[in-house]
């Protein structure tokens, strides 16, 4: 399967999102991908409040049957998230689970003015009523196979697609 | 349960945490970065997530504890557990019911996890053996034996302020002898590759053969505490005393107890730490624990997010 290049792809969502002109925006990326990408987009934009980051493992629905997993990151929202416009960032957007965890972290933070939803690749097959107002592109992978981002040595970002062992 | 470390499933995880004694690095590793991501937790304004909402967990406590069963019930509390708090010391023991009757009762209420804290050496591991095989088992103390939160919540705030376990002195002070704190120190340092662990006591306050856990004796406060990075002082435990092991509080104090001038023996930027609760004037000196290089009152901050992280490892650990 032809993937596209991830780097094209996150200069399409960084204009779009540039283009919205959302006022008074923060960025939370979700670890591991969607930190790359907001870390990018934060400089990109020139964001004022700082960067911030959600590892979502504590909030996720599967924990009764996955546990936890080995390297959990700490979470850190550096800004006040009271009224704050919040744009999660994602690598690749799927069931909308994680999502749906990162949103429920952020408001144990406060309560946030509003939360918008950019994705690097939407690959469709939803499980949640969630829809991303920003994505680079969307991208039809079969249930069966995982598509991952990769970031090398250099901060070149690539894809990746491989058989599905578990559930998201 | 694994045949070699009833602590660990078949596949390695943790399953129920009983001792420091055994665990692999990699374990104990787990257990404090996971720790690391709950700190931040605890500093939110809403310091609770949902992780274990619907779990009970049960506080059995077969001797009477304040802060240690305080700090694992906030860090339930803080999961989204339903906490269970059992003084078992004033009631159905008291009426001649055995351990593990007493376990029994308490798995067919659903219980998820068991808190115990027990003055037998052994009482933990017991129960883990025989409770029903879907029940987490956290050894909160027992007897002179172990007590691996400590351990734990000690190495946590040790590699707070030291980073790396690599280049470290560390000394335990104080009453050796009865103390599962100690023990539990003594087998956690050893695995996280600290290369130099002193033990300074005096010979009575000193189990017999303590060499052989790999740590070096020394009986005098100021020998003992030269080029020291950490130093782990430990409450005199008199109500575990019988007969004469100490003359005098005074006089314990006057060659054990940390003073400034004593402290001001080892390195400069060591950091002092204390299990509590701590006898003021016996083993440790006001000006010291209250002093800047005392990291007594963060140990106590990092053991709700250190439990936290053993009772999320230990939950989600496939039987």
């Amino acid at each position: 399967m032809q993937l596209p290049d991830p780097e094209e792809l996150f200069e399409v969502l960084a204009k779009k999102i540039h283009a919205a002109k959302i006022p008074d925006i923060a960025l939370v990326g979700i670890h591991t991908g969607g930190v790359w990408l907001a870390q990018r987009l934060h400089q990109r934009l020139g964001i004022e409040h700082p960067l911030g980051m959600l590892d979502v493992s504590f909030y996720r629905d599967d924990f009764d049957k996955r546990g936890l997993r080995a390297h959990v990151k700490p979470s850190a929202i550096p800004f006040d998230v009271e009224k704050v416009n919040i744009l999660l960032v994602d690598d690749v957007l799927y069931t909308g689970r994680t999502i749906r965890a990162a949103i429920n972290e952020l408001f144990d933070y406060g309560r946030p003015g509003c939360i918008h939803l950019a994705a690097l690749i939407d690959r469709g097959g939803r499980q949640l009523p969630i829809a991303p107002q920003y994505v680079g592109t969307e991208l039809k992978i079969p249930d069966e196979k995982m598509l991952e981002l990769r970031q090398d040595a250099d901060g070149k970002l690539s894809l990746k697609i491989y058989d599905k062992n578990f559930d998201e | 349960m694994n045949s070699k470390n009833p602590q660990l499933n078949e596949n390695g995880a943790l399953k129920h945490l009983l001792t420091t004694e055994g665990l692999p690095i990699s374990v104990l590793l787990h257990i404090l970065d996971t720790a690391e991501s709950f700190v931040g937790v605890t500093e939110r304004d809403v310091k609770k997530i949902p992780l274990l909402r619907g779990k009970s967990i049960f506080n059995l406590f077969f001797e009477p504890s304040t802060r240690t069963r305080t700090t694992f019930e906030i860090a339930a509390k803080r999961l989204s557990a339903d906490v269970i708090n059992l003084n078992i010391a004033a009631s159905s023991e008291s009426k001649g019911e055995t351990l593990l009757d007493t376990v029994n009762n308490l798995s067919a209420m659903n219980a998820d996890m068991f808190v115990v804290r027990h003055s037998q050496s052994g009482a933990a591991h017991l129960i883990a053996k025989h409770a029903r095989s879907d029940i987490r088992v956290i050894n909160a103390g027992d007897g002179s034996h172990a007590h691996p939160t400590q351990a734990l919540l000690d190495m946590f705030t040790i590699r707070r302020y030291k980073r790396d376990f690599h280049n470290l002195r560390v000394a335990i002070i104080g009453d050796i002898l009865h103390s599962r704190v100690a023990r539990s120190e003594i087998h956690a340092l050893t695995t996280l590759g600290v290369p130099e662990v002193r033990v300074i006591a005096p010979k009575t306050l000193l189990p017999k053969m303590v060499e052989r856990l790999g740590v070096h004796v020394y009986h005098s406060l100021e020998k003992g505490l030269k080029d020291i990075d950490v130093l782990m002082m430990l409450r005199l435990q008199n109500e575990r005393m019988t007969g004469a092991n100490l003359p005098s509080f005074e006089e314990y104090f006057k060659y054990y107890g940390l003073t400034p001038e004593k402290l001001s023996l080892a390195r400069k930027d060591a950091i002092v730490m204390h299990p509590g609760p701590m006898n003021r004037g016996v083993e440790i000196d006001s000006a010291v624990a209250d002093g800047k290089q005392s990291v007594i009152l963060p140990q106590v901050t990092f053991g709700i997010a250190v439990r936290m992280a053993v009772m999320s490892i230990l939950a989600g650990s496939q039987t």
